[in-house]
């Protein structure tokens, strides 16, 4: 009754998507979220739509622009296949750039609160200490924010197993390469007799999601230990 | 040696302030909405001022002329918070040598140990700012300010969000530090009572601007400058202890012009102490009284007299120091108190500074 090859292939391959895009897109996200936190600049509201933008989109419409953008022929995905051998379309990579851009706006969001919330003199503190701007970027506000990157990075993986709209549209639907769970669980509902399959994959989904809480729950209590917000 | 001259808008407020002091312990005195804090916060590159230029012993930390602006990790100003700001996620170890490590070993002139010490920070070392109490917070905020090696402290209110028992515990330390290591201290307040015990010389300053620069004597021996930022006028006189009598549990001081009798200290013979005196502590009279339980009757000479409503505020000489004695107006008449009239003043009640009570 355990997962067979193929569908323990779907999970990799649906972790392997998910993992990467929340990986990747980390560094962006930290980056805009503290500049949305404490920068303000003239567009600052317009910039801040344009992040959003994937939360009110439909995917598919993401998918699309993907596709424009990022296909063999496309202005970014032309230049990266040609000067760095990078590609995108129809690739698991793909796949990772589709979930990543769709959680985006989620991660920056809860990173974003976080900075927030940090005390702006401890920075000033920690300058006249003598630590450089990027020093005390590092050694302040970026551990006092961890509670808030574990949460974004929560959404942004959540929402990377569970993209389906951005994905199908860009990447298609290739068992073995872009097929991740979701798309998997679609394919099995368009064929007959395949109820079964489809109901065995939605558990694992469910299991999956579950798996992922308990390890953000964990990790929060850590880390909130660690800040020493529990008063030890 | 501090040279400030800055000019700058704040929303509504326009801070110039501008003066020159040399002092260990420069006390910027102020109401609260002053420009006390803007002031430190220009000299500690945390406020860019629109002109004018900073100079901390002839170093220049900014210049708007000549496009000089250190940041502030150059400037190498210690500053103590109000409200400590330690960093909440490090230990006090930690944050003690934050500023340390910054600092290579030969800008180094005061070593972790000698800070922990000094400022009793020995057994909290491992513990979390979350744990601590004000003072002790306050105290560590020190030392990490301390640690980071600065060429001048700044104290900004440090002992605002603490409680009266805390207050003197902290003033304390701070008494420690400005006699142990040899370092310019800057230290803001609204408070008088702090002025009068810690500061060298005051500069005072009133709606942004600074209204007057001088000693603490003569700063709050004077009654023009703005009677609101002085809440109670005080005179401060420099004394040395002479004797003790421990049977009678007095302490004599003596300075130029007299001798004090105070409840006995615990100090050394020949030591400075600072005796602040009220205004309202000290009554006239114009032939030595008898029979009375005060035990303070100096005799001087009127200097001046301060009228002003029914209060009437006047500077007694005693030797070279000036006592303030503050009377009813009907008093000054009563007695035909005039300008270098012999007068006795009767003293009821001394504070003394360092090592030595004061309330």
């Amino acid at each position: 009754m355990g997962p067979t090859a193929n569908e323990l292939g779907i999970v990799a391959l649906s972790l392997r998507v998910a993992i990467t895009s929340v990986l990747a897109s980390l560094p962006f996200a930290i980056s805009i979220a503290y500049l949305l936190a404490r920068a303000s600049f003239p567009g600052k509201t317009l910039f801040d739509a344009i992040v959003h933008l994937p939360l009110v989109l439909p995917p598919v419409v993401v998918g699309f622009a993907l596709l424009v953008l990022f296909g063999t022929h496309g202005p970014i995905g032309g230049f990266l296949d040609r000067w760095f051998g990078i590609v995108f379309a129809f690739r698991w990579t793909g796949a990772a750039l589709a979930s990543a851009i769709m959680g985006f706006p989620l991660m920056v969001r809860a990173i974003r609160l976080s900075f927030a919330s940090i005390d702006r003199r401890l920075e000033v503190a920690g300058r006249t200490l003598g630590g450089s701007a990027l020093f005390v970027f590092a050694t302040v506000s970026l551990p006092l924010a961890l509670p808030g990157i574990v949460t974004g990075m929560l959404l942004s993986f959540a929402r990377g197993l569970g993209e389906f709209g951005a994905t199908i549209t860009f990447v298609s639907n290739i068992p073995g390469e872009t097929q991740t769970l979701p798309l998997a669980i679609y394919a099995f509902t368009q064929q007959p007799d395949a109820d079964i399959a489809a109901l065995r994959l939605s558990i694992i989904a469910v299991v999956l999601s579950l798996v992922a809480l308990a390890c953000s729950e964990w990790l929060t209590r850590r880390v909130e230990r660690a800040l020493g917000n529990d008063r030890r | 040696m501090i040279d400030v001259d800055i000019d700058t808008r704040l929303g509504a407020f326009h801070l110039r302030a501008a003066f020159a002091a040399d002092a260990p312990v420069i006390g910027i005195f102020g109401r609260s909405g002053a420009g006390k804090s803007s002031v430190v916060n220009a000299i500690a590159g945390i406020l860019k001022p629109a002109r004018g230029s900073i100079c901390v012993d002839g170093r220049c930390l900014f210049d708007a002329s000549r496009g000089i602006d250190l940041r502030p990790e150059a400037r190498r100003c210690g500053y103590v918070f109000q409200d400590s700001l330690l960093f909440p996620h490090l230990d006090v170890r930690t944050n003690l040598l934050y500023g340390h490590r910054r600092r290579r070993a030969a800008e180094r002139f005061v070593e972790p140990a000698r800070v922990i010490d000094l400022l009793g920070l020995s057994g909290l070392l491992d513990r979390r700012p979350a744990t601590l109490s004000g003072g002790e917070r306050q105290r560590v905020a020190i030392g990490r300010a301390l640690l980071a090696q600065p060429r001048i402290l700044l104290f900004d209110e440090p002992l605002a969000s603490l409680d009266a028992p805390r207050k003197g515990e902290v003033l304390d330390y701070i008494e420690r530090l400005r006699d142990d290591v040899r370092i310019p201290i800057v230290y803001v307040s609204h408070s008088a009572s702090e002025m009068a015990r810690l500061a060298d010389t005051i500069v005072m300053l009133a709606d942004g601007r600074c209204t007057a620069v001088g000693s603490v004597e003569a700063i709050f021996g004077r009654r023009d400058i703005d009677p609101d930022d002085i809440r109670e006028t005080a005179s401060v006189i420099d004394a040395r202890v002479a004797s003790h009598d421990r049977e009678d549990a007095l302490t004599t001081l003596v300075f130029d012009g007299g001798k004090l009798v105070v409840p006995l200290i615990e100090a050394t013979t020949g030591a400075r102490m600072r005796a602040i005196v009220r205004a309202r502590d000290v009554s006239l009279a114009l032939r030595r009284p008898e029979d009375i339980s005060i035990v303070n009757i100096l005799a001087g000479r009127v200097r001046s007299i301060d009228a002003r409503d029914g209060i009437v505020d006047v500077a007694v000489a005693i030797g070279s120091a000036l006592l303030t004695a503050r009377i009813t107006r009907h008093s000054l008449r009563a007695l035909a108190i005039r300008e270098g009239v012999e007068v006795h003043a009767l003293v009821k009640a001394v504070s003394l500074d360092s090592r030595g009570e004061y309330g």
